[in-house]
């Protein structure tokens, strides 16, 4: 720990060591680099979580004491949560994570918006959540897929989404505010500007990726967020409906204090989740700088010290503490084993790596090299010398899967 | 031109073989892979563009096999 940014540092400093004898070497130092699929509790968290499960435990559509302090408490969170992300309390929604988020808020606006449309357009990089719902809408709401090409950094051709547009028969677009595996901003004001101008089609904005770390981008309908990704509790999510935009609940309904929510809801987590956000976009910005260039050294050392190599993404306009590359004749499983052994725990795009054995569509859609793929990302607290030791180790490791392979 | 057979084989193996099969050949030798994995089809062409090859295109082997053309150098 070396400052304020450091709260809610993950784990840097190894697991905690196996009992044995005494004598028994202590286990290598273990860093996650792996902040971009889940984030540890954030203090703030921490705290309110606790407190949350003592005094919200109650069903906050009780009348009685309990249930009116529930209520309070999740209406404090709502209200916590939309001031932090600078939309209006009952524009906000807890979910029970972020691919529920994202699910409810495309097939909603695939629900209200039938008479106007029947396509569901997305960029050709979104989540796995945007393809999986746009795949059910195509099934069972009789709706069309209608993917929209990227450029080599991953960014939307806002020229192909011109052509998406001009039938006229989209219903909504899906469009990211970041991409999650290597970092590229979107055009999203752009994009709904365009979307606009073809009939007021609303864009279902998947921010997980960015919330905590940059403001939500303008243009959005829709959004979803995931609070695991900036430090609240996995399995809360958040859906964001724009007063006025078409959305019908497009699952069955429930009598619940939030109408386009349903089950018993997770105060506590929602809770937490407002806590945390609270506290991580109070430091984003300066969090954010900093980790930008520790990200830009990183790029330029990885093409510098690994021959053969694709690092990608757009260099600048991107999240701050994320890169993706690509090493050549490498098995991305092997990869990510053999850093995990030196004590580095990364991500990987790479089609060994996916329970599908298929490469990343993101990567694929890029036109980047899919094997020998690792995505590190960053935690707040990550300490820079354990930075230094990646970028230390990763060549030699590289260099030894590729002479067992012949390379 | 030279055909190498990577059927049946995961990313990255189609990838070696190329890089293994352009050793000692010179620039303008034509290579193809078949290769039924996925991953091939935009692997073979971004091998190209960082090695410094050409990427010719995608065909089928008689058995309907992708198959990827790509020419050494520029
Ligand atoms: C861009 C994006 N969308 C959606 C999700 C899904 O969020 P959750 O993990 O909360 O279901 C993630 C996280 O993996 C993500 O990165």
């Amino acid at each position: 720990m070396t400052g304020p940014g450091d709260l809610g540092a993950p784990p840097s400093d190894g697991p905690p060591a196996p009992s044995g004898p005494p004598s028994a070497a202590p286990p290598p130092p273990w860093t996650d680099l792996d902040a971009a699929s889940a984030r540890p509790l954030h203090p703030a968290a921490r705290a309110a979580l606790l407190a949350a499960y003592e005094q919200g435990y109650a069903d906050p559509r009780r009348l009685h004491h309990g249930g009116r302090q529930a209520r309070r408490l999740l209406d404090d969170a709502r209200e916590v949560l939309a001031g932090s992300l600078g939309v209006r309390p009952d524009e906000v929604t807890f979910t029970g994570s972020g691919t529920e988020a994202v699910h409810r808020g495309l097939l909603g606006l695939a629900r209200g918006r039938r008479r106007a449309g029947t396509v569901l357009a997305h960029s050709a990089v979104e989540h796995s959540a945007v393809l999986h719902a746009t795949d059910w809408a195509v099934r069972d709401l009789g709706c069309s897929a209608r993917p929209v090409a990227v450029d080599a950094s991953g960014r939307l051709d806002l020229d192909a989404l011109r052509e998406a547009l001009a039938p006229g028969d989209v219903a909504a677009l899906a469009l990211q505010s970041a991409n999650h595996e290597v970092g590229t901003t979107q055009p999203v004001a752009a994009a709904a500007e365009l979307a606009g101008l073809a009939g007021q089609v609303p864009l279902l904005v998947d921010a997980c990726a960015s919330v905590g770390w940059q403001p939500l981008p303008a243009g959005w309908g829709v959004a979803a967020a995931s609070a695991h990704k900036w430090g609240g509790p996995a399995g809360v999510g958040v859906l964001l409906v724009r007063k006025g935009v078409r959305w019908r609940d497009p699952y069955p309904a429930d009598d619940r204090s939030d109408l386009r929510a349903s089950g018993f809801e997770d105060v506590p987590g929602a809770v937490a989740a407002a806590a945390a956000l609270r506290a991580v976009v109070s430091e984003a910005e300066q969090t954010g700088a900093r980790l930008h260039r520790l990200v830009d050294r990183v790029r330029r050392e990885v093409a510098a010290r690994v021959p053969d190599v694709d690092v990608v993404g757009d260099p600048d306009d991107r999240l701050p503490h994320l890169l993706t590359f690509s090493c050549l004749y490498v098995d991305g499983e092997a990869l990510v084993t053999e850093l995990d052994r030196a004590g580095f725990g990364v991500g990987s795009g790479s089609a060994c790596t996916a329970s599908t054995h298929e490469p990343s569509h993101v990567l694929a859609a890029m036109g980047a090299l899919t094997h020998g793929n690792v995505r590190l990302s960053l935690h707040p607290g990550t300490p820079e010398h354990e930075v230094e030791r990646f970028l230390d180790v990763l060549p030699g490791v590289v260099a030894r899967l590729r002479a067992e392979v012949g390379m | 031109m030279t055909e190498l057979d990577c059927r049946g084989l995961p990313c990255p193996a189609p990838v070696l073989a190329l890089a293994k099969a352009a050793r000692g050949r010179p620039d303008g030798t034509e290579l193809a892979v078949v290769a039924d994995d996925p991953a091939a089809r935009v692997d073979v062409p971004a091998w190209c563009r960082m090695r410094g090859h050409r990427f010719l295109g995608e065909d089928r082997a008689a058995d309907g096999v992708a198959r990827y053309r790509v020419a050494l150098g520029a």
